[in-house]
């Protein structure tokens, strides 16, 4: 059986407290809130860690405002994703938080813990034994890509599938750190590079992910993957429309797993804002936002195909949220974009 | 890896409530409520795949809800209430659910059994007519190989039909 | 069975007699099991494909505190394997490693975190050796040396080249002959349950329980490699987590855990990760295949010649059968008149593979079944008609001396054909329905040792009114105890729950050769069928004595003989007999054909199965979804059809994870995906609708007609997958799995005027010896087939 490596096991009472304890132990401390990332990259011994620091403390609440949602970062993502007023006024969040890994996955994975989900790469989640055998690559204990070995930089993707919807609605997290509290928009929460993605310190709780563009926005999630549950996003389209008629008002189109941090495409973006949607219009955006995409041999199926597949779920999800009446619910549609 | 078992064990004391029984026992703190179930409290029913999350055979309730108990630090269950298969039937009689899946073949080689009758145990609780499609859903942690699940979508039906 | 010729339970969809503990979290199997003092064990293994190893050094594991023993290869130098041919394992190798994975070093200590630690802290140095990662690369001259010391030339395991009829008149009378290369993906079992064992050796024995399917074979190899009597080994199979043939081998951890057992005196358990099954493999073979067929203008097949390349990995397993596995039901599903056969196995660095659900016959299978698909497109004939038209006739003897007894084919496809509407289908673009058949043995019929002894035995006990029934049959989940207990309790007129069972216990049990090539139902079942009519005889004997009848008039039902309740009669026949126990055993029919290699594939009955999958396929993404599955089996007899039932399902979901998904890949020497996630498996949400119809043609050796099911309906899946997706695109995809990446890249190639296909582009130049031309038997034996021997 694989087991978790011995650690000290600490419970701050709130986040002030975990963040000083994260900034006085340093790198050998890590954040535990559901567990469902961090346990198996643990027992698969991707990262050194001594001491945990328990997240309990986050709330679970979700606080609906007139005009804004404040998701407590200990919510977990099956009740994100049933919640009421977030499958009402913020449909693609719900419907992400609904798509990520499986139900009983969901019952513990949390809404903070799935903005901060570790990049992958399938010769970095790999056991120990494995790594080992390949050569250890640069994310932990090389010195090497494997995936684009002459490449100073780690490729490893973000996989995150509530991240690019919480960019696409405006989202701001909440920042606990030693010092004090600040506020983050998401979408400069995470760097271009596999290693260290995230942009906010280490010892920074994020407590809440606040989304505030949703009352009037259409927004759908798209995910690609292999299997109708279990898998993380081989290619994934987050978008929010704000129509006046037929005419885009505002748009967000980001996407996930197609680079080391949510890849926002704003030359899409630009490009349809003032268009009215239709099908030749949302062709023509898909193909632009999927330009920027660069998957890497590093993720399920080939890389050319994904390439391919970028400018699907980016249509499916233009076509979800522009034929849709804000607000309303979508059944979720088995394993692929229809 | 050679270095770890260097390290000092914290032990924790922990009150569990699993099956209704509330128990305390002296636990490292790092080993999980699968290991606890399975080697310290010989709750063997609960059965483990690939211990990564990634197969769902090791499906326990948490006060009512699936999760995977190779992902559970037994500090972090500590006040709820948990169930094992070992908690399904009512003394000697079988839950409907179990009565079901034996009827009807449900339970081929039997090892990812207890993890998908606890999940559709608490599908019935919240849903308890379930389409085929929402039965499907609920069960899509838990990975079987022996049966096509044919007969496992049978059995929950026939559960559901028989508990209301 | 009553007076009247009706069943007591034979038939009836009664549940399992194991059902209850099942269900209950209750049974034990092999990781579940701790006895006092049990010492965990991990293994090390090797980082590299291939290797020489230099030295080893345990010296700072065996210094950790809790570390109670460290073994290496020096400790148990002797090799085994499952066949005699090829005894090419070691438990722990300490010479040369031959995949990533291969096992070097054992650590036993008090617990598995301190063993996992132990593991890492042994050095090892390397010479690394160039590894042989495909057929090709084996098929050349190796940079370095060859992974095996037999075989040859270069990394080739096997040859075999086999010549049955006239082939080259049988293409001369033929109007069209056709070739096509098609490639089978190597994948894996992936039982639940990971493979688990734990040993004890007490006053000189040693007493073994693992998860295994095969406690005979395990038996023997712990009696060869620990050089102790088999009198001195008991091997008991704990309640099994799925094999699938995954775990029909003996394994090193079951060695090993004995092994260090006899050194620590304390009882030692070892139970793989996931990402050592992986490793442990012994899955289905990756084939490459040729074929080349002429017909004439109707669709008749006048010769075919099947060559196959088959990717072994770095042992023997069982290669040798599932290299003549490759060539020997193709003629048991079609009337082939002249037939010649190539194989090939071939070494890699790879773990190594062996038998999977269907064991070599799904890769030809799906071969074949696309290849005359095709071969009716070329002649303009509706494919299932051509098929038809070719079907072999029950009771007739094959050319390569298969002997054909009942056979469903005919009534299997009429039936799929009906349930789905296949001739009438929506004909839409991105919609589309495939069809195929496939035939399996029930139990091969010839055993992997050769000797006179019977392959299966069964014994009854009956005292104070209660039956126990000993089988060394190991149930893997299929239900092969409650078959026992169904059969013993229909002759006895009980019910399956009244009989207690003993099996797969080496030490209680009479030999039962295992759960592999769905031989238990047939072999254990008539074994169980003899013992129990002697037990029957007894009973009603003593009844009919007592009763002053004639025994005739004695009627076996409902829990009663005669005029007495069943326990009275046992009272009566022990008074009358003394202890009451009989025997029953099984010995295959001598049916192999008279040239060398004729052992692998005789079976004294082959089940039939044909399917019909219905799916979307989408021509911009290649994405496939099947909508649903109609398969109708031939199983001769249900003796319970909700078993029955279990198993056709579970082959269908196998064969259509084997068809999407599952793939055992390599990457630079390595698995590319030794896990649950990457490995994909159907979920829930990837498994439709199965529409299973049951077919009995009552076989006539058969246990009351009933033949295999557990196996032949996944091979007709992958196939009937490809036509489909064939009847929506117009593409062809000649490989399997069939991702969409492959369906779009045909799209491609057909839309740039290239051949409108995905799959292998050309079959290798491989030096098979000149073809054993062997006569095909005389035609009368078709009239008297199922007598003749």
């Amino acid at each position: 059986m694989l087991r978790l490596p011995r650690f000290k096991y600490l419970r701050p009472k709130n986040a002030r407290e975990a963040a000083r304890m994260a900034a006085d132990l340093g790198p050998r401390a890590m954040f535990v809130a559901g567990g469902t990332d961090l346990f198996p990259k643990l027992k698969r011994r991707q990262f050194d860690v001594e001491t945990l620091i328990a997240l309990d403390f986050l709330p679970r609440d979700i606080h609906n405002g007139s005009s804004e949602c404040v998701v407590g970062a200990g919510v977990t993502l099956a009740s994100a994703a049933s919640n009421e007023h977030l499958v009402k006024s913020f449909t693609g969040y719900a419907q992400a938080a609904g798509l990520v890994s499986s139900p009983p996955l969901r019952n513990a994975g949390t809404v903070g813990g799935n903005l901060c989900v570790d990049t992958r790469c399938n010769y970095y989640d790999m056991t120990y034994e494995w790594r080992k055998a390949a050569g250890f690559c640069m994310k932990k204990d090389g010195d090497i890509c494997l995936v684009a070995p002459s490449s100073p930089r780690c490729w490893a993707v973000s996989s995150s599938d509530t991240a690019p919807m919480a960019i696409a609605l405006d989202g701001v997290v909440g920042l606990t750190g030693p010092d004090g509290e600040r506020e983050l928009p998401v979408s400069v929460l995470y760097r271009d590079d596999g290693m260290d993605y995230m942009a906010k310190q280490a010892s920074e709780v994020v407590t809440s992910l606040t989304l505030s563009a949703g009352r009037d926005m259409r927004t759908a999630y798209v995910k690609l993957r292999r299997r109708g549950s279990i898998d993380f996003p081989i290619a994934g389209a987050a978008v929010a429309l704000q129509l006046d008629g037929d005419e885009v008002v505002r748009c967000r189109i980001v996407l996930s797993a197609v680079a080391s941090h949510p890849l926002e495409a704003t030359a899409a973006e630009d490009f349809l804002k003032g268009k009215r949607v239709d099908a030749e219009t949302i062709r023509e955006t898909a193909d632009i936002a999927a330009k920027p995409a660069k998957p890497l041999d590093n993720a399920d199926l080939s890389h050319f195909w994904r390439k391919r597949m970028v400018h699907v779920v980016v249509e499916q999800a233009l076509l979800q949220a522009a034929t849709r009446t804000p607000g309303s619910t979508v059944k979720l549609l088995g394993q692929y974009p229809e | 890896m050679k270095q770890e078992v260097l390290r000092d064990v914290e032990r924790v004391v922990l009150k569990l409530d699993v099956n209704g029984e509330r128990t305390e026992l002296l636990l490292p703190v790092h080993k999980t409520l699968l290991e606890v179930l399975r080697e310290d409290m010989q709750l063997t029913g609960t059965k483990h795949g690939c211990e990564l999350g990634e197969c769902g055979t090791c499906t326990v309730l948490v006060d009512g809800r699936p999760e995977l108990s190779c992902l559970v630090l037994p500090i972090q269950v500590e006040g709820h209430a948990i169930t094992t298969v070992e908690g399904m039937a009512d003394g000697a009689v079988l839950h409907p659910l179990q009565q079901a899946f034996a009827e009807l073949g449900a339970a081929q080689c039997g090892y990812c059994t207890p993890g998908i009758l606890l999940s559709a145990k608490s599908l019935l609780e919240t849903t308890p007519r379930p389409s085929r499609d929402e039965i499907r859903e609920a069960l899509a942690g838990n990975l079987c190989r022996c049966t096509g699940y044919s007969k496992i979508l049978d059995a929950v039906e026939l559960a559901a039909g028989r508990m209301t | 069975m009553t007076s009247d010729g009706k069943f007591g339970v034979i038939g009836k969809p009664l549940q399992k007699v194991d059902a209850v503990a099942k269900v209950t979290g209750r049974a034990i199997y092999a990781d579940d099991m701790l006895l006092p003092r049990t010492l965990h064990c991990r293994i090390l293994r090797s980082p590299h494909p291939h290797a020489r190893i230099l030295s080893i050094d345990t010296s700072a594991a065996r210094r950790i505190p809790g570390v109670q023993a460290v073994i290496t290869g020096a400790d148990l130098p002797i090799k085994f394997g499952i066949l005699p041919v090829t005894q090419d394992e070691r438990a722990l190798e300490h010479e040369k490693v031959r995949y990533v994975g291969d096992p070097i070093a054992a650590v036993a200590a008090i617990d598995e975190e301190i063993a996992a630690a132990a593991c890492d802290a042994i050095s090892v140095e390397y010479e690394v050796l160039e590894p042989v990662m495909s057929i090709d690369e084996a098929l050349a001259a190796p940079k370095d040396e060859r992974i095996q010391d037999y075989g040859g030339p270069h990394n080739i395991h096997k040859l075999v080249a086999l010549e049955f009829g006239d082939v080259e008149a049988g293409f001369a009378q033929a109007d069209h002959v056709r070739e096509d290369v098609f490639f089978f993906q190597g994948n894996t079992h992936l039982p639940m349950e990971q493979h688990s064992a734990i040993a004890t050796y007490v006053d000189g024995r040693i007493t073994l329980w693992s998860s295994t399917q095969v406690v005979h074979y395990v038996h023997r190899a712990l009696s060869k490699v620990l050089e102790l009597p088999m009198s001195r080994i008991r091997v008991i199979g704990a309640a099994h987590g799925g094999g699938f043939g995954g775990k029909t081998d003996p394994f090193a951890h079951e060695i090993i855990v004995c092994k260090l057992a006899m050194l620590t005196g304390r009882p030692v358990k070892c139970t793989l990760t996931r990402e050592e099954v992986f490793y442990a493999h012994r899955g289905r073979h990756p084939v490459l295949m040729w074929v080349r067929t002429g017909v004439t203008r109707d669709g008749l097949i006048t010769a075919m010649h099947f060559r196959t390349a088959l990717d072994g990995g770095a042992y023997g397993s069982y290669g040798v059968a599932s290299t003549f596995y490759t060539g020997a039901l193709q003629t048991v599903t079609y009337d082939i008149p002249a037939y010649r056969f190539e194989g090939c196995r071939v070494f890699t660095n790879k773990p190594p593979c062996g038998p999977k659900r269907g064991h070599g016959t799904p890769q030809p299978r799906f071969a074949l079944e696309l290849h005359l698909e095709k071969i009716a497109h070329d002649l303009g004939i509706d494919p299932v008609d051509l098929k038809r038209r070719n079907f072999v006739m029950p009771h007739t003897r094959t050319v390569n001396w298969m002997r054909v007894t009942s056979c469903g084919l005919e009534e299997c496809t009429e039936r799929v054909m009906t349930a789905s509407g296949y001739a009438h289908r929506d004909k839409r673009p991105g919609h589309g329905m495939g069809f195929a058949i496939s035939s399996y043995l029930s139990g091969a019929g010839t055993a992997i040792y050769w000797n006179d002894m019977p392959h299966s035995e069964v014994q009854i006990k009956v005292d104070r009114g209660g039956v126990t029934a000993y089988c060394g049959a190991m149930d893997i989940g299929q239900g092969s105890d409650s078959v026992l207990a169904t059969i013993v309790a229909e002759e006895l007129g009980l019910q399956p729950a009244d009989v207690r069972l003993v099996t797969a216990d080496t030490d209680t049990t009479p030999i039962d050769l295992g759960s592999y090539s769905s031989r238990v139902t047939f072999m254990a079942g008539n074994a169980a069928i003899e013992a129990a009519r002697k037990m029957r005889g007894m009973l009603i004997e003593a009844v009919a004595a007592k009763m002053k009848c004639d025994a005739a008039a004695v009627e076996v039902a409902g829990g009663r003989i005669g005029d007495f309740s069943f326990q009275e009669a046992s009272v009566l026949a022990e008074g009358r007999f003394g202890t009451l126990i009989s025997a029953g055993s099984y010995t295959p029919p001598k049916l192999a054909g008279p040239y060398k290699g004729s052992g692998v594939g005789p079976s004294p009955a082959y089940s039939y199965s044909a399917c019909v999958v219905d799916l979307e396929a989408d021509a911009r993404t290649g994405l496939v979804k099947v909508n649903r599955i109609w398969i109708a089996h031939d199983v001769g007899r249900a003796i319970n059809p909700l078993l029955v039932e279990g198993q056709v399902e579970g082959s269908v979901y196998m064969g259509l994870g084997e068809a999407l998904m599952e793939e055992q890949a390599f990457r630079k020497g390595l698995h590319k995906w030794p896990s649950m996630l990457e490995y994909k498996s159907p979920t829930f949400l990837d498994m439709p609708e199965v529409e299973t119809f049951i077919v009995e043609t009552v076989d006539p050796e058969g246990p009351y007609g009933a033949k295999e099911a557990g196996q032949g309906p996944l091979l007709p899946v992958p196939p009937a997958v490809c036509s489909a997706v064939y009847d929506a695109l117009g593409v062809w995809i000649d490989e399997v799995p069939v991702t969409p990446e492959k369906i779009v890249e045909a799209l491609r190639r057909r839309a740039k005027g290239e051949p409108a296909r995905f799959g292998p582009a050309r079959f290798p130049s491989i030096p098979y010896p000149t073809a054993i031309k062997v006569e095909p038997p005389p035609r009368e034996m078709d009239r008297a087939a199922t007598s003749s021997i």
